[in-house]
């Protein structure tokens, strides 16, 4: 019954056949469009990594502000040097060294969230085809700029003490013997995005002495170290190699999110490139939140508020723990020392993914684990984001998701034996 | 009629959008595209969600007409209709009843056989039917009975949520379950294969009538929710690639579906176009979707009119049908 009409339609992206290749890493996503619900308040969110800012008061912020603006107020609203702000560069040397770096302020770069940090590196470095390698699970806003720059991602076996070194030796070796090239071994080491473990201090040693003998570069992400609850996380890896490591730090996670600022510290060489390509990209980053924070680290008691922060994720993780062992108590989770994420594994041929439908249904919502792969894995695990919700609401979301997951196993233990 | 107070100013227009529903992003993208819409004809609107102030916020906004466009539960299941009808207040589209009926597939597609439409064969399994019967003996009667390949959806939900195509009778279970996660009741439908149209239908107070179909050719061969709200993904024809009496055909029968479903003011009814021409009733939507890639925008322009007068004409005639 066809006719000979115009061959093509309407298909409302003129631009369909303009776009670079890399674009088609980009596209809607129906996770996505389910967690435009988490915006209700009768939904209990488990899903975004969202930090509690509440505890962070707002007569602080308005002091910072008012202080800022009478001794820099002009200088705040305007341009100003695409490597930072040298002032808060400086207090950003007192906060590394919390975790024993020591550095030259001049090899610190300002960015807009380390976000903007990870995405500058690998503009820097990655060509398509080029690997990545990284833990398994990983950070999934990393994972999205490699996807983006088409860069192959390679997961390398992770356990309660962070990344394997003998898996990342043998994985290193896998890679070389196929002819790849690979650019950087990404690492999130402690209360990592999404597991919630730590890179031991064992380990950490010789993951470098592996890389250095590859000239693997190691991008060391640490948004959450000083957020632990007993013990101090271990030495920063780029303060046992300055330059095989570019280390990444945020505002996001020991403040707010909301200011955008991060920090990248790199050797002289890259930094050099950083700052150009952060110029080229955006000028530069916000004078504004950049001096805003550096007169809240000046004047303020950061310290004992990043204590309070520790204070509420504990607290929250613990509820966490709590309703998993009420609710769920057969299901294997990690049990984090610090940050904001659990872990959890559910009960064979559960995929977190085709039951976030019916979670959303019974008004609670989580981050299913394909996420947090670039190869597709990940279908039997989902993250718990303990950092936003109150206690109570934690443990209301926990049982409604022990509700969700028995009821998507009951659904399967029906069909299973039917699927070929 | 308009009273005078009325007469020479907009009607003041409430749209509720977001809602908890697996639609909820849809909802409220389409919301706004409608406040566009509108707003470029100098109508005042306000957006909200149909929450805990709902009842508060059609006293403190006095709306002469409110306009759900809440996809999904409560949107289309009839029952914020029905508070909306207590109010007082008129609203777009069907009324509570008309909504449940229509929302619900499987009731749907037997109201319009009822009436002579053609609808694909089907069969409607809620969950809990398989925990009293006997899965496999279920599974071989419904591959005999409907063979494959066949369409499984969930009996209430939209945009494509949970819906599979599946050619072997071995994947029947994981379809199952896929759509079992969007309600406790699934059709199973025999696939028709052919031309997808979208028809929608509008009454401005002169009776329905079909607005151009839209036809639909998603560049991968299945129209999902990323084919649906991707732009790119899907080529659209309109008017669609048929002969006129086909066409017309297809219309007729749309608006027949949309007067048997009683969707009053507006409605787009989802139809499939044999290879012999024939034209078959899938399903009707009672709040379709008007984003700016939506099929009933399209329709609309392919008409030759613009998205703010039909919207503003359909707010007319809510308010007139009081």
């Amino acid at each position: 019954m066809t006719t000979h009409l115009p061959p093509h339609g309407q298909n409302f992206d003129p631009w369909l056949d303009s776009y670079a290749a890399r674009a088609a890493t980009l596209s809607v996503s129906e996770v996505r469009a389910l967690f435009s619900v988490v915006s209700r308040p009768e939904v209990v969110s488990l899903a975004g990594g969202m930090p509690f800012v509440s505890a962070l008061p707002h007569e602080v912020l308005n002091q910072s502000y008012e202080n800022m603006m009478a001794k820099r107020g002009n200088a705040a609203i305007q341009y100003s040097g695409g490597q930072g702000d040298a002032t808060l560069r400086e207090q950003i040397r007192e906060i590394m060294a919390l975790e024993g770096i020591s550095s030259s302020v001049d090899d610190l770069v300002i960015t807009t969230g380390s976000q903007h940090g990870l995405e500058l590196l690998s503009g820097l470095f990655l060509n398509p085809g080029d690997v990545v390698l990284a833990e398994g699970p990983s950070y999934l806003g990393a994972l999205g700029i490699f996807r983006h720059y088409e860069a192959q991602i390679e997961h390398v076996y992770t356990d309660e003490n962070g990344m394997s070194p003998e898996a990342l030796a043998e994985s290193i070796e896998n890679l070389k013997r196929q002819g790849k090239t690979i650019k950087f071994l990404y690492l999130v080491p402690n209360f990592a995005n999404p597991s919630g473990v730590t890179l031991s201090a064992e380990r950490r040693a010789p993951i470098l002495e592996l890389c250095r003998k590859n000239h693997i570069l190691v991008v060391e992400d640490n948004p959450y170290g000083l957020l632990y609850f007993n013990e101090p996380v271990p030495k920063a890896l780029r303060s046992m190699d300055e330059e095989g490591v570019v280390y990444l730090g945020s505002f996001s996670k020991i403040m707010a999110p909301g200011f955008r600022v991060g920090y990248v510290l790199a050797p002289p060489a890259i930094r050099d490139k950083m700052v150009l390509a952060q110029e080229s990209a955006l000028l530069c980053p916000s004078a504004f939140t950049q001096m805003l924070i550096s007169e809240f680290l000046a004047n303020t008691d950061w310290k004992g508020q990043i204590n309070t922060f520790r204070g509420v994720y504990k607290e929250r993780k613990d509820a966490a723990l709590q309703a998993m062992h009420d609710f769920l108590p057969n299901l294997q989770t990690t049990r984090p020392d610090g940050g904001f994420y659990l872990w959890i594994t559910l009960p064979e041929g559960v995929d977190s993914k085709a039951m976030l439908p019916l979670a959303v249904k019974e008004l609670v919502a989580y981050t299913p684990g394909t996420a947090f792969f670039g190869d597709g894995t990940g279908q039997r695990n989902l993250r718990i984001c303990y950092s936003f919700p109150t206690p109570e609401n934690i443990r209301v979301g926990i049982k409604r998701l022990a509700n969700v997951i028995n009821l998507q196993t009951e659904l399967l233990d029906t069909f299973s034996h039917k699927e070929s | 009629m308009i009273p005078e107070s009325k007469l020479g100013s907009k009607l003041k227009v409430q749209i509720l959008a977001g809602g908890i529903s697996h639609e909820r992003d849809i909802s409220l993208k389409s919301a706004r595209r409608v406040a566009d819409a509108l707003a470029e004809i100098g109508v005042t609107t306000v957006i909200r969600e149909p929450d805990f102030d709902l009842l508060k916020n059609i006293q403190t906004d006095k709306p002469d007409v409110i306009w759900p466009v809440l996809h999904g539960a409560t949107g289309e299941d009839g029952s914020l209709r029905d508070i909306l009808a207590m109010t007082g207040v008129p609203f777009v589209g069907a009324t509570g009843d008309s909504a449940r009926l229509a929302w619900d597939k499987p009731t749907a597609k037997a109201l319009v056989a009822r009436e002579g439409i053609q609808t694909p064969a089907s069969i409607a399994l809620p969950k809990e039917a398989f925990k009293e019967l006997d899965v496999d003996s279920v599974l071989a009667a419904v591959t005999n009975h409907l063979s494959m390949p066949v369409v499984v959806k969930p009996a209430r939900s939209g945009s494509a949520h949970g819906v599979t195509i599946v050619e072997d009778a071995k994947h029947l279970s994981r379809a199952l379950v896929d759509a079992y996660v969007y309600c406790d009741v699934v059709l199973i439908e025999k696939y028709v294969a052919g031309t997808e149209l979208a028809i929608t239908v509008i009454n401005l107070g002169a009776g329905e009538i079909a607005l151009p179909p839209v036809e639909i050719e998603p560049v991968d061969g299945r129209f999902g929710f990323n084919e649906r709200y991707t732009a790119g993904e899907t080529n659209y024809f309109v008017p669609a690639r048929l002969e006129q009496n086909v066409i017309k055909r297809a219309c007729d029968m749309a608006i027949k579906a949309h007067e048997v479903l009683g969707l009053r003011h507006l409605s787009r009814i989802d139809v499939i176009v044999d290879e012999q021409g024939v034209p078959w009733f899938l399903e009707a939507n009672v709040v379709p979707g008007l984003t700016e890639i939506s099929l009933v925008p399209q329709a609309i322009h392919a008409a030759g009119n613009s998205l703010g007068e039909v919207y503003y004409s359909l707010v007319e005639t809510a308010f007139r049908s009081r």
